[in-house]
């Protein structure tokens, strides 16, 4: 019985739960536009970097490998309170939707930028050897092909961003955990973070399982 | 039809191809033979500069190949059709859209007069009941046919073969020589690169022997098998048949 008291309060619960409810949205409005705009910004610099310019390489790679490197938390803390001493004043969601979406550009160009050198050189071959352009044997024949073999890695790459929203926790962003955390702080009960945890599950689960029937859709033997 | 002259390529300082001299009438099969490394490949790759020749010059029709850049030379490589030993369909796309993609996005037909085209090609190799299916559910013989088709598709002025039946389990080839074969008679230009042989006696205007980057004999199928000049082809006949011989 003690467990369901500290884990499962029912009053707790109904008292908190219209909080969570609004919370689970912001967390879903923020997680959609970090994934969107990440793997748009991700597609678009692989892209680019298939023209092998050097003044184009360059900073997309170190773009990617800086993205990589560095703990989001740093990069959150580092734009929301350093930036407002250069007189830019962001708002909480707008760093979690720039720093979440950056770090998820810099995972999803090198996934791309794998697949696309994992197509077979013959495909480009036979692509220019038809007449298509460079643009269009990237974009019809390079590109589809480097998206499925990406498939999997991208799903895990999106999830383990969109979780790090909770990371808004830290500067005052309303998402999951920072409403249920501070209703915990005033209820004393652990209940809140219990219903944390299951709208996490409720919105990852199902991504989950899309992913996998997406992995399957789009499997083919070569 | 196709005039290659002087024709030279290297890469970094291994020279590759050196002066090479090759010209091809409209309706000839010519067929290119030669021990590996002797460049054959690279002198077929050059015909549409997916090598770049370090200089020299091809002409098809007269129009100078080497000449084109960007839309241009994408606008000359549909008049060049090409084959490959390792087929590279696209696996992601059906037969049927194999052989439409280049003809709407480069030729711009429109979806439907491709489709007939394509069904047409696919149809002429023996494959319209597998437009379809995906690549992978066809066997190394089908796949190379329905690239052949896939080329004819943009209805090209020469086909390019670059040892189209090397790939290929050795049940396979005739189906894919028979559809060569047919298309010679057809009256298609023709430059092919292979080991087969007895197809060269058969199908071939004109034989060319390569060996070390130089043209080193040319001449009727005859004249190659029956009585070879030089030394190194009779060295590269014999190596072929050594019973025969």
């Amino acid at each position: 019985m003690r467990f369901l008291d500290t884990f499962f309060d029912g009053a707790v619960m109904a008292k908190y739960l219209p909080d969570l409810l609004s919370a689970i949205v912001t967390t879903l409005w923020l997680s959609v536009i970090i994934v969107l705009g990440g793997l748009a910004l991700g597609l678009v610099l692989a892209c680019l970097r298939t023209l092998g310019r050097w003044y184009l390489t360059l900073p997309i790679v170190a773009f990617a490998d800086i993205g990589r490197a560095l703990p989001p938390l740093v990069v959150i803390l580092i734009f929301y309170f350093g930036l407002p001493g250069l007189g830019l004043n962001l708002s909480g969601p707008m760093v979690l939707i720039l720093v979440l979406g950056g770090v998820l550009a810099a995972f999803a160009e090198e996934i791309f930028w794998a697949g696309l050198t994992a197509v077979a050189k013959g495909q480009w071959e036979a692509g220019r050897a038809t007449g298509l352009s460079f643009a269009q044997t990237l974009f019809e024949i390079a590109l589809p092909q480097a998206i499925r073999m990406g498939i999997p890695p991208l799903v895990n790459r999106a999830l383990a961003i969109t979780k790090m929203t909770a990371l808004g926790s830290v500067i005052g962003v309303k998402e999951i955990l920072a409403v249920s955390s501070s209703a915990q702080s005033f209820s004393g009960s652990a209940t809140p973070l219990t219903m944390a945890a299951l709208a996490y599950l409720a919105i990852f689960l199902p991504v989950v399982i899309l992913s996998r029937l997406l992995e399957r859709r789009y499997a083919w033997a070569v | 039809m196709l005039e290659i002259n002087q024709l030279e390529k290297s890469f970094g300082d291994t020279q590759v191809l050196t002066s090479i001299d090759l010209s091809v009438k409209p309706g000839e099969l010519v067929f290119v033979i030669g021990p590996s490394g002797s460049g054959k490949s690279t002198m077929l790759r050059c015909c549409n500069r997916l090598e770049e020749p370090t200089s020299g010059s091809i002409l098809l029709d007269g129009e100078h190949v080497t000449a084109c850049h960007g839309a241009a030379l994408d606008k000359m490589r549909l008049k060049i059709g090409m084959v490959f030993q390792g087929f590279h369909l696209y696996p992601h796309k059906s037969v049927l859209a194999n052989v439409m993609l280049a003809q709407v996005k480069a030729l711009k037909r429109s979806k439907e007069e491709a489709k007939a085209r394509a069904m047409e090609m696919l149809d002429h190799v023996g494959l319209a009941h597998k437009a379809d299916a995906m690549p992978s559910e066809l066997s190394g013989g089908q796949q190379q046919r329905v690239a052949i088709a896939r080329a004819l598709a943009l209805d090209p002025k020469v086909m390019l073969f670059d040892e189209p039946t090397s790939a290929l389990d050795p049940e396979l080839v005739g189906s894919v020589l028979k559809v060569m074969k047919q298309l010679r008679d057809e009256g298609m230009t023709m430059v092919v690169v292979s080991h087969e042989m007895d197809f060269a006696r058969e199908a071939a205007d004109r034989v060319v022997f390569m060996d070390g980057g130089v043209v080193v004999e040319a001449g009727t199928p005859e004249e190659i098998f029956g009585s070879p000049k030089s030394e190194r082809l009779r060295a590269f006949l014999s190596r072929l048949h050594p019973s025969a011989s």
